[in-house]
């Protein structure tokens, strides 16, 4: 595995991130959920992704998944409130997507969000960087 | 190598049933209530034995070789205990026939628990739990209900961050919240942070002692004054016992509760994974809590008692793994006062001396004198190898490689426990192998990352085995 | 005896390389006062043959009887093989398989009791072993809460007394209200079920053959099941039934596997095991075996989905389970493998038997229940203390007292009857159990 680096580390500036290592990409009152690239690579090999049920409500930094790898399992935390509108049920098949490509194919959820001002309270990219360096 | 399904040879037979010597009825269970196919596969007795004796070959076990497993205890499993377990008058007597019949069995149990009690300065012991972690269930459980008929809302359990997962698990299944408590630098309970978090919601603090490390707490008893002084109680997971019987008793370092584990400290055998026997021991306050039945004993009769005020309940049909128990006992016979106090105090001999010589080469990040195990990390190890490729090349040397990556507050760990039935000679033998092992980590490196190379597999794929489980033999 | 190898001058030397006088110096960090100075009173070291005489006597102690006695401890026919197999001590001295390049032999073992399970169970996965039946029937109830999120476990009498109260301990420290409904001539009483049965329902539990020995109906209770979308749990107690009745459409089955070449041992250990439907597997406690390959493609077995167990989920484990009873699961393995397909002569000779003896008894004891059985069945007799004191100067144990448990049920004895038991040892005993 590569140890990333702060130039190396791949995380789009069009997204929004929680200091829990979630990106999310807003598009009208959706939002998509899924892991940084800091955080797959921590995890190591991901082997499960227990994704919510849709229509189940979730709140701001408050569980609504879980990953698995080997030996760990991490809560995966909703960046904003709202309702389970899509999972990526490939995940089923294909846990590896949120390795191989934690920004595309490697998403986990989306939301229909029901505060978007939520979305300003997140960091962006440069703050995000910054947080990851830290750990 | 091929599974027992795929040795069946359809009409082979194992087994000589005996005749059916009375009239054959049918329809004594109706059709639809019958299974239409039995698919058991069909085999000789020398396919049975063959199967089973070339699996045992791929296996490794204490009497194979040196088996340093921190946090196990894999001591020497004497081989008298094996035949005094097989004894007729303990295979073939049922629990639940007159207790007039089974009078060597009460009294077995009743002298086991006086003698851990004696070892432990416990109260009374129960004998039912199966196992350490049930064992710690059944303590938790105490601990609950002793606060329930106290009407005191506790909510909260305390446990040191170095913690086996068993401990916050068996908390949170009694519904406790459960309450990290730092480890300071010596790897012991952070005094400030435990005092910190002290409260009257506070039910108890769950503490291995010798802790995880190998390390014993300096502070143990100004630890157990501040609990009772909060009204708290104090458990002690009594995994790490062989570092301290017949030296030290539990119960005088302040501690209410004990489980302990006869599959490590009291030679019992481990099984590839059980059966074990995990007894709870509690101070006199808390008898009455204790599963029942207990045996009491009356003018040489013994009998069991389901009448504790307070109990518990039942944690397991019966009485506990009585063989097992059996086991244990004729252990503590067989070594005596003298002897239990011998194993606490070879263990730690043990661990010390190989600590001492194993600094020189590896990084030890307590440089304290242990008990009966003691923790390396591979900090410093050239060329990114690590403890899992150290581990890996153990096991090509004909070893079991120690405790890898456990506990999680050292990165790396390797946690060694020797125990007491190793001789110096097989000690100094491992120490000279891991010092080699150190040396094809600069010199040679591949030789680790690719280990093991001369067991019966390689290393293997986990991932795999995550991702698309194959949990059973399907034809 | 004591098995510490190192003599005195090996000691001393090592004293030496560490630094110490004495290896009391080694428990310098212990307060002084907590150090013993006197010995433990306990009795003192002794050579083998004292150790023999000495318990071999307390053996003695225990009468070895003839037992038309079952209710969850059963007196089964074991091959030879069994102890042998299981004696070999590169399996029993050995640790669980964390190291799985040296511990094939054990994952294998266990891979293959997976599937022995499955295979007798009808069900989709099997873990590794549990403790015992019991245990494995309250780790079940606890399943089914998580899984459902709700908080009744419907538990009929007819399940095994001590397996009932070791349920009702767990789920009372995790405020699972656990319901009791009655029995109907000896099976469930489908009447109290349907009237307990509700939306707040997670499970029904139910033991099949039941702790009376007689049969239940699974189909109808499903049912019922199904309908308040609860979880059905069935739970087997005489795994030896499992030879001639269907697999049950069961959501999680569990059970004791003592049946199968483990001997009565006083009550302990045997084995539970547990199985599931795949949709639950990832909710299941205990240890998994699973099939991979190892870096030469070469297949192997590794434990698996550890991220459900204790060491990895800590406080947010729904088990602490570590050690089971794998050893136990092993002589069980060794013994399917022995009886294969004649599993089923077996149980069918147990069902013959003990139908032959219930004819007989029926000529001098009243009959409490007509339902189907299995290889135990209830009687009703006019003073059972004082007939169980008069078979056991014979030598016999002619069944438990259900008194014991049941207080409805003073003067009735649960008898039991095996493969063990000749049809002389049955006409003996039906000759003298005349009261």
């Amino acid at each position: 595995m590569n140890i990333m680096g702060e130039n190396e580390m791949e995380n789009p500036k069009d997204l929004k991130y929680t200091k829990e290592h979630e990106w999310i990409k807003v598009e009208n009152d959706i939002g998509t959920v899924g892991i940084t690239d800091f955080a797959q690579d921590a995890l190591t090999d991901v082997v499960f992704v227990e994704l919510p049920k849709i229509g189940k409500k979730v709140e701001r930094f408050k569980t609504a998944a879980t990953i698995e790898s080997v030996k760990s399992v991490s809560d995966i935390f909703a960046p904003v409130s709202g309702e389970i509108a899509e999972v990526n049920q490939q995940l089923a098949e294909h846990p590896e997507f949120v390795n191989k490509d934690p920004y595309g194919d490697g998403w986990i959820f989306k939301i229909k969000m029901t505060d978007k001002t939520e979305i300003d309270k997140l960091m962006s990219s440069e703050e995000y960087i910054k947080i990851a360096k830290e750990e | 190598m091929k599974l027992i399904f795929e040795k069946s040879s359809a009409g082979r037979k194992a087994v000589e049933l005996p005749k059916l010597d009375v009239p054959e009825k049918s329809d004594l269970i109706p059709t639809n209530m019958l299974r239409n196919e039995l698919s058991l596969p069909e085999l000789s007795e020398i396919d049975v034995v063959r199967h089973y004796t070339e699996l045992s070959r791929k296996n490794f076990g204490v009497d194979n070789g040196f088996y340093p497993l921190g946090s196990c205890t894999m001591k020497y499993n004497p081989k008298i205990n094996e035949d005094i377990s097989r004894l007729p008058g303990f295979t073939s007597i049922h629990p639940l026939t007159s207790i007039g019949l089974n009078q060597g069995a009460l009294q077995l149990m009743y002298e086991l628990e006086k003698d851990l009690c004696e070892i432990t300065g416990m109260s009374r012991f129960t004998l039912q739990p199966a196992a350490g972690s049930h064992g710690e269930l059944v303590g938790v459980m105490i601990i609950k209900k002793y606060f329930e008929v106290k009407n005191e809302n506790r909510t909260k359990i305390l446990i040191p961050d170095s913690a086996h997962g068993t401990n916050p698990a068996s908390a949170a299944l009694c519904e406790f919240e459960t309450v990290e408590i730092k480890s300071n630098n010596e790897g012991c309970v952070d005094m400030e942070d435990l005092k910190n978090h002290m409260g009257k919601d506070v039910a108890g603090l769950m503490l291995t002692n010798p802790n995880t490390l190998g390390l014993s707490d300096k502070n143990i008893l100004r630890i157990a004054k501040v609990l009772h002084d909060n009204g708290s109680l104090f458990y002690c997971d009594g995994a790490n016992a062989n570092a301290v019987v017949g030296v030290v008793r539990i119960a005088e370092m302040g501690f209410d509760i004990v489980h302990l584990n006869l599959h490590k400290t009291f030679s019992t055998p481990h099984g590839i994974g059980g059966p074990g026997s995990g007894p709870v021991g509690v101070v006199d306050s808390l008898v009455d809590f204790l599963p029942v039945p207990l045996v009491e004993e009356k003018n040489g009769d013994y009998s069991l008692d389901y009448n504790l005020k307070n109990s518990i309940g039942q944690v397991r049909s019966f009485y506990g793994n009585f063989s097992v128990l059996v086991r244990a006992y004729t252990y503590i016979k067989s070594l005596g006062a003298e002897g239990i106090r011998q194993i606490a105090e070879n263990a730690v001999l043990n661990a010390n001396y190989m600590m001492s010589k194993l600094k020189k080469h590896f990084d030890l990040p307590y440089d304290i004198v242990c008990k009966h195990e003691f923790v390396l990390s591979d900090k410093g190890m050239p060329n990114h190898i690590t403890t899992m490729d150290i581990a890996k090349r153990l096991l090509d040397y004909g070893y079991h490689a120690p405790t890898i990556y456990f506990p999680l507050i050292v990165h790396g760990s390797i946690m060694i426990e020797p125990t007491e039935t190793e001789s110096k000679q097989t000690m100094d033998e491992f120490i000279d192998v891991m010092i080699k092992i150190k040396k094809e980590a600069s010199d040679n490196p591949d030789l680790l990352r690719n280990a093991p190379s001369t067991t019966p597999v390689k290393r293997l794929d986990a991932v795999l085995a995550a991702r698309k489980p194959v949990l059973k033999y399907e034809e | 005896m004591d098995y510490i190898p190192n003599t005195e001058s090996e000691k001393k030397e090592m004293l030496k390389e560490i630094g110490v006088n004495d290896t009391l110096d080694l428990f310098k960090d212990i307060d002084k006062k907590l150090i013993l100075k006197e010995p433990l009173k306990i009795s003192g070291k002794l050579s083998e043959i004292d150790v023999r005489k000495k318990i071999e006597g307390i053996s003695k102690k225990n009468k070895i009887m003839k037992n038309f006695l079952g209710a969850g401890c059963y007196s089964h026919f074991i091959p030879s093989v069994v102890d042998h197999l299981i004696s070999r001590s590169e399996f029993y001295t050995a640790y669980t398989p964390y190291q799985p390049e040296i511990s094939q032999g054990a994952l294998q073992s266990i891979f293959e009791f997976q599937t022995y399970i499955c295979k007798l169970t009808g069900m989709d996965v099997a873990n590794a072993s549990m403790y015992d039946g019991s245990t494995a029937l309250a780790e079940a109830a606890f399943m089914a809460h998580s899984i459902t999120g709700k908080n009744k476990i419907i538990i009929p009498k007819t399940i095994h007394p001590e397996y009932r109260k070791v349920v009702e301990t767990y789920c009372g420290m995790h405020n699972i209200n656990c319901v009791e409904i009655d029995y109907n001539n000896g099976t469930i009483d489908i009447e109290n079920l349907k009237n307990e049965i509700d939306d707040n329902t997670a499970a029904v539990l139910v033991q099949n053959p039941n702790f009376f020995g007689c049969i239940e109906d699974i189909d109808e209770i499903e049912k019922f099941a199904r309908e308040k979308k609860a979880l059905l749990v069935a739970c087997v107690v005489e795994a030896a039934s499992l030879g001639i009745l269907k697999p049950q459409n069961a959501d999680i089955v569990v059970g004791d596997i003592q049946s199968f070449g483990i001997p009565l041992s006083f009550g302990g250990p045997a084995s539970g095991f547990m199985a599931v439907k795949k949709e639950h597997m990832r909710k299941m406690p205990g240890r998994l075996v699973g099939q991979t390959v190892d870096a030469d493609g070469k297949k192997g077995f590794i434990l698996t989905l550890q991220a459900r167990e204790q060491h990895v989920r800590r406080e947010k484990a729904t088990s602490n389970i570590c050690t089971n009873s794998a050893l136990m699961a092993l002589a069980s393995i060794v013994y399917l493998s022995m009886l294969g397909k004649q599993l089923k002569d077996l149980a069918n000779i147990n069902l013959q038997k003990s139908h032959y003896a219930f004819e007989k008894l029926k000529q001098n004891f009243e009959i409490l229940f007509s339902s189907i059985f299995f290889n135990e069945f209830v009687i009703k007799c006019n003073d059972s203390g004082k007939l169980i004191s008069k078979m056991q100067e014979n030598n016999i144990v002619p069944g438990l007292d259900l008194g014991k448990y049941y207080s409805e049920l003073k003067n009735h004895l649960l008898v039991c009857v095996t493969e063990m038991h000749s049809k002389e040892d049955i006409d003996n005993f039906v000759e003298l159990m005349k009261e």
